[in-house]
């Protein structure tokens, strides 16, 4: 999909966050560099603390204090979203980008009805826009997301969590947006709702053409949601490349062990962890992060942080295992 | 054949309000037991409501069933004293899915650890203790000078809960009632301790009831496997048999459901087309499943199924098989031990 002709809807260069600590500075996100292309669905995945939360939200311009989007470029349409006005950045969340949050259940108003949750995006980013059309317009969403139009009427407290993540959705999409960031969209749901809260998603995101990103670490999910992955780890993308391939051949050994640790359905197999932790961001191996965790450590990774770079048609990785010489090993 | 715990025909009733009685049966007429001289881990496997974790807490002795009763060593544990109570307490032990809810959150972590090793003798100096929890700490893959002195709420979920996971390895009980214990980790620590949970059954010989929605990882690491739906059985048998081949409408649409891990896969592609119908779970008096089940029968509305025994030994909650010879909810844990010890 990388090399596809289509050109970025989001361009992401360079991304950092940093977070300031008693004990010191942190990058949560460094240097995050990748493009989604218009109709592709791009899965972050990732441990706890490797950056894709921290990633999701500078994309959307929502980092927090103590966080500090420190540099980079999020190109979207010509225009680079951490440089505009407050204010127009806010016109650009929903209807050029927008974000369902993880555990939507939690992120809906809970004494507000439904429909009017929905209609404050279309009041705030349409001028003029009638009562019957924004009714109109939120019973065309309900349906769309397989919710009833009464849902409209309800409270969150009386839909169960699919519902509620559907209504979610059926927000994130209302404005047609370009891009769709969803951050576990499906982390606190039942395996049968996740699955028809997916494929609510995918059928939606199919038909007005956005671009998903979708951070989790359910690399079952990524497999079948997912048109491409990147892999994150101590805040760097450490591989990005299309799904099958990432699957088939990964090539970054922490992706080489992530796919080696999932359980199968299939076959009942021991299961291999990841020897050792994540390193704490405070205090990073020198050289390349992964090094102490790594089965095939060369002196150089001890020294050197290796760059992230294309090492074969649409597949970027940062390891020195594919480094200088531009051929795979 | 005698159990080391034993359920009997477990109910566990919930009633709101004072005039208007509202009554949320959350588990029916569960039977199981976990052999003594058979080490097992027997999957508990449900999506949210279908009452797996009051299942837990009954047998862990911390809700009482409406009706049913619960043994330890053949023994009513609502009539266990002393010292007989202790080693219930002591030999049967939880691993929660978020153990800091109840657990206090003003001590240090260590506590939580130091105070089981010394209250049930298991170190005889503070020393000895120390040393046994940072061995237990490093079983489950933390860096014992990382969590201890820390506070709960200085730690991740994913590190909260490996400590739990520690505290059963140093309690070395005979039965853990894990609930949900790795849904808060990540995938590479997870395999990490589901792999630790299968040693405590194979080298310390621990039973392991584990609860779960997952049903990749109860796969993988389990030997039988109860399936609920709103709180009843609705299919029980060796794991290899419900997961790769299921029988009941539900098991099917649970283990089709599964995102599984190999994009070559379609997903949901063995499940029959049509609407969602997660929505669709108003209460019948008949099959709880009725209204979402795209087989379901006249009958199926206004009756609920027995159990029927398939030709390998599981019991499938529904119509379907109703050709087969049925068996009382109460026997179910007669087949499930004759199941495991076949094997």
């Amino acid at each position: 999909m990388m090399d596809a002709p289509a050109s970025p809807v989001l361009s992401v260069r360079n991304l950092s966050v940093e977070y300031t600590t008693t004990n010191g500075v942190l990058r949560a996100a460094d240097g995050v560099t990748f493009d989604l292309l218009p109709g592709q669905r791009f899965g972050l995945v990732g441990e706890s603390g490797s950056g894709k939360t921290t990633t999701a939200l500078a994309l959307m311009r929502l980092t927090q204090l103590p966080g500090r989007i420190v540099e980079g470029e999020v190109m979207l349409d010509g225009a680079n979203l951490l440089e505009l006005s407050d204010e127009r950045m806010r016109q650009m969340r929903l209807a050029q980008i927008s974000y369902v949050p993880q555990g939507a259940m939690n992120s809906l108003n809970p004494v507000m009805k439904v429909g009017n949750q929905i209609a404050n995006g279309f009041k705030d980013h349409i001028d003029h826009i009638s009562r019957s059309d924004i009714s109109e317009r939120i019973t065309q969403l309900l349906r769309s997301v397989g919710l009833d139009p009464s849902v409209s009427r309800m409270y969150p407290h009386e839909l169960s969590g699919g519902m509620k993540q559907r209504v979610a959705i059926a927000i994130a999409v209302s404005l047609g947006p370009k891009v769709i960031i969803a951050d576990e969209p499906t982390s606190a749901l039942d395996v049968v709702v996740q699955h028809e809260v997916m494929l609510t998603l995918r059928h939606l995101q199919e038909e007005i053409g956005a671009a998903v990103l979708i951070v989790g670490h359910d690399m079952g999910l990524m497999a079948q949601f997912a048109t491409d992955i990147g892999v994150m780890y101590a805040g760097r993308l450490v591989e990005t490349g299309a799904v099958l391939d990432m699957f088939d051949a990964p090539l970054h050994p922490y992706t080489r062990s992530l796919i080696a640790s999932l359980p199968s359905v299939n076959e009942r197999q021991r299961l291999q962890g990841i020897p050792g932790l994540p390193p704490a961001l405070l205090d990073l191996p020198v050289g390349c992060s992964f090094n102490p965790r790594c089965s095939d450590v060369m002196d150089v990774c001890h020294q050197i942080e290796p760059s992230f770079e294309e090492v074969e048609s649409g597949r970027w990785t940062s390891c020195h295992l594919y480094q200088d010489s531009g051929v795979v090993r | 054949m005698s159990y080391l715990l034993e359920a009997d025909a477990l109910t566990r009733v919930f009633s709101r309000g004072i005039f208007n009685k509202t009554e949320n049966v959350a588990v029916r007429k569960i039977s199981l037991g976990i052999e003594e001289d058979n080490p097992s881990i027997t999957v508990i496997a449900g999506e949210s409501g279908s009452g797996k974790t009051t299942l837990a807490s009954m047998l862990l002795g911390f809700m009482r069933p409406t009706s049913g009763t619960i043994r330890y060593l053949g023994q009513d544990i609502y009539f266990l004293r002393g010292d007989d109570w202790r080693a219930y307490r002591r030999n049967v032990q939880p691993i929660f899915q978020d153990p800091f809810e109840v657990f206090n959150p003003v001590y240090r972590v260590d506590r939580i650890l130091m105070q089981p090793a010394k209250l049930y003798g298991i170190a005889e100096s503070d020393d000895q203790a120390r040393e046994l929890v940072e061995d237990s700490l490093r079983q489950v893959g933390l860096r014992p000078q990382e969590t201890m002195g820390r506070f709960p709420h200085q730690l991740s979920g994913g590190q909260r809960q490996r400590i739990t996971v520690a505290r059963a390895f140093l309690l070395k009980p005979k039965v853990i009632v894990a609930d949900e214990p790795v849904s808060m980790i990540d995938a590479s620590l997870r395999a990490t301790v589901l792999e630790s949970l299968r040693e405590l059954k194979t080298e310390l010989g621990i039973s392991i009831i584990y609860i779960t929605h997952d049903l990749t990882t109860a796969y993988q690491i389990g030997d039988s496997i109860y399936v609920l739906y709103k709180g009843s059985v609705v299919e029980a048998g060796n794991v290899e048999n419900v997961v790769q081949d299921p029988s009941h409408p539900y098991t099917r649409l649970l283990i089709g459901s599964i995102p599984v891990a190999d994009p070559r896969v379609a997903w949901g592609a063995n499940l029959p087309i049509g609407a969602a119908t997660s929505d669709r779970q108003d209460a019948v008096s008949g099959c709880a499943f009725a209204p979402r089940c795209p087989e379901a029968m006249d009958k199926c509305w206004n009756t609920d199924p027995a159990h029927y025994l398939s030709h390998d030994n599981r019991a499938i909650k529904c119509f379907l098989y109703e050709d087969l010879p049925m068996v009382r909810g109460d026997e179910l844990s007669g087949v499930m031990g004759s199941e495991s010890s076949a094997n």
